[in-house]
Parts: structure tokens; sequence; C-alpha cells
């Protein structure tokens, strides 16, 4: 049974590498979200169209909830 | 007088005139209730993401405009009473909405002087 130090990677295992999320609203500093783009929501929806979560996004409450209310908007519209 | 932007989308079935006329009549609407249009685009024929009545394809249509919150009401209730529209959305554009709209403007003149 090899010890746990003997198993050696040929590549660094990437597990504790920790990217520090931002929110991208308040780096770039947009304001309004519009919600007749559907190519900017887009990046905030996966593939079946929902709505992706902030753990995942990493933008601020505020935002977010600007992006779920412009999403439901563009929905409505037929848009995203 | 706040800013407001509505978006319709109309069935595709109409001829080009029918969609001309059913718009001009909308904005009569607003033009009588007192509003005064800001801007007014349509995107014509796109697709829908999901069929609206067994439709797949729609025209669009967006107008900004100042009005009062009384012309609302009636700028819906023509809305609802017109076969012809599949459906609605009017939004009160808040000061960074608004600021979004101009600068949004501007750049689409600026493209058509390019064009």
């Amino acid at each position: 049974m090899a010890q746990q130090s003997e198993i050696r990677y040929l590549t660094a295992p990437a597990i504790d590498v920790k990217k520090k999320k931002y929110c991208r609203f308040k780096k770039s500093g947009i304001k309004y979200i519009d919600y007749k783009d559907p190519e900017f929501l887009k990046k905030f929806l996966n593939e079946q169209g929902k709505i992706l979560p902030r753990r995942i996004t990493g933008t601020s409450l505020k935002y977010q909830r600007r992006v779920a209310q412009a999403v439901k908007r563009a929905r409505h519209c037929c848009l995203s | 007088m706040n800013q407001y932007e509505t978006v319709f989308i109309l069935t595709p079935v109409l001829s080009d005139e029918q969609m001309k006329e059913t718009v001009e009549k909308f904005k009569g609407v607003l033009t009588k209730a007192g509003a005064e249009i800001i801007s007014e685009e349509n995107w014509g024929l796109k697709k829908l993401a999901y069929p609206i009545d067994k439709k797949t394809t729609g025209f669009y249509e967006l107008i900004e405009f100042n009005a009062a919150p009384e012309t609302i009401k009636t700028l819906e209730t023509q809305y609802r009473r017109d076969e012809k529209v599949l459906r609605y959305l009017t939004v009160k554009m808040e000061k960074y909405a608004a600021e979004y709209a101009a600068k949004r403007r501007g750049n689409k003149q600026a493209k058509v002087e390019e064009a």
C-alpha cells in the first residue's frame, strides 16, 4: 500500500488554488443592467436559461437582484 | 412627468403597412394623452425565444417617452384591447436607466452616421 506521499502527480493538483471572485459590476462601474440586450444577460444564465447563483458568478447582492430583475423582464419579452 | 420605455411585440402575420399603422396608433394614443415621445426604435422581425400562441417570430417595437403616470393606464388598456399585440412591457426609467438610454441613443446615432 503506497504511502500517501509516495504518489507523485504529473501536474500539481489545483484544488487549493482559490480564485478571488469579484463583482464585475462594481469593478467596471456598470450602473444599469439593460434587459434589452440578451447577449450580456446570457453570461449570467446556464444552458437551460436558469439564473446562475452568486457563488458562481461572484456578483454582489445588489447587482444580483438587478440581474435577476432584468433577466425576468427579458424572458417576459421573449428575448433571452 | 416620469420617463418610461415601452416594448411591445406585434404578430408577424400583419403586412408592413398594418404594422406601421398600429405603431402610429399607439404613438397617437401617447401623444393624445399628453406624453412627449423621446425616441422610437423598431427592431423588426425577430425570432422569439419561445412561441407565443403558436407564433415563433414577432415584430418588436420600442418607444421611450415622458408621461404622467395616468397615461400608462390608458396605454395599457389600448394594448389589451388590440389583439395584434402579442405582448407588451412598460418600465419606469430611473436615473441610471435614463443615462444608459441616452448613451445608447448617442452611439446608435453614431452608428447611423457611419453607415
